[in-house]
């Protein structure tokens, strides 16, 4: 009986505070800046290769890289890599759940403005 | 984190969003299809021109060209920023239309002046070579496929510069035709529009 309601009490304290944790954790994933840059480049882009990318955003290739990966890897964006006669092209695209994070990354923002605002 | 600082960082970070994306944006001002559709509309008008009597006509003919272009160029620009969720009239589109219209302006101008003394022989050239002047500046912010249409435009001025006067409607049909249909298809393929 003890043991039930403890779990009972685990399983209902992260619905106590459901705006505590919110303000407290955003999105990790597109919460930083390089990868909000990223997802929000291919927003309004069918498709960025590399380089486009990386100018775009005004960094490092090894920027580019390490933070598309991370990207890629939770299944935000697709990358597909072709070849140009001998030169290799990488391009990136932004998928469903990648739009949808953004989406909810962009509402979280405004929800805090709004709740700092009205207290 | 204090309340003020969470929400200059939630400003902050939605400024950012959309600063990227109006950047990203500009990338992709420029339409893909609507630029085919442009090219056509000069490959035809090329070949209205070519059978035109006089020189006044044949000017009349570009002009209508011209004004059919623009009207194409606009509509095709604003039915993409709409289908990505972006007001046509955002920072990226009035950066655009500022580097983009001080040289048609210029080439208007000039074309009133030089048609008036009949120097239309020197207007494919001018036209040309000033359309690329905009599409360099307009590009400068954009990728490379942008600022490489310019230069391509601009290389076809020159070319048409220093041209017979007879290959006024080829240089024409080149530039303003193959050229749009070329890069509108790169960029259609690429980046849609």
């Amino acid at each position: 009986m003890a043991k039930g309601s403890a779990a009972r009490k685990v399983s209902e304290a992260p619905a106590r505070q459901p705006a505590k944790q919110e303000i407290a954790q955003p999105d990790r994933l597109i919460h930083e800046r390089m990868r909000l840059g990223i997802v929000s480049a291919l927003a309004v882009n069918e498709c960025l290769s590399f380089p486009e990318l990386r100018k775009l955003l005004n960094t490092t290739d090894g920027n580019v890289s390490v933070h598309a990966r991370k990207l890629e890897e939770a299944g935000y964006v697709s990358c597909t890599k072709t070849f140009d006669g001998r030169i290799p092209r990488t391009e990136y695209r932004l998928t469903a759940p990648g739009r949808k994070a953004l989406e909810k990354y962009l509402k979280h923002m405004e929800s805090l403005i709004r709740a700092m605002r009205a207290h | 984190m204090a309340p003020v600082e969470i929400q200059s960082h939630a400003i902050e970070s939605l400024r950012y969003i959309r600063d990227t994306m109006e950047r990203a944006t500009l990338v992709t001002a420029v339409p893909g299809r609507g630029g085919i559709l442009m090219g056509i509309t000069a490959i035809v008008a090329a070949w209205i021109a070519s059978r035109q009597p006089g020189s006044a006509e044949w000017l009349g003919v570009w002009v209508l060209e011209g004004l059919i272009a623009l009207t194409i160029g606009i509509t095709a620009m604003y039915l993409k920023s709409r289908s990505g969720g972006m007001p046509l009239w955002s920072a990226a589109a009035r950066k655009f239309g500022l580097a983009f219209a001080p040289p048609l302006v210029v080439g208007a101008l000039l074309t009133l002046v030089l048609s008036g003394v009949g120097l239309t022989s020197v207007l494919p050239g001018l036209w040309l070579s000033l359309y690329g002047v905009a599409v360099i500046g307009a590009g400068a912010f954009s990728v490379r496929i942008v600022p490489a249409m310019g230069l391509a435009f601009l290389i076809a001025g020159a070319v048409a510069l220093f041209a017979p006067a007879s290959w006024r409607d080829v240089s024409l049909a080149a530039g303003f035709g193959g050229l749009h249909v070329v890069f509108g298809l790169i960029i259609a393929r690429r980046f849609g529009g």
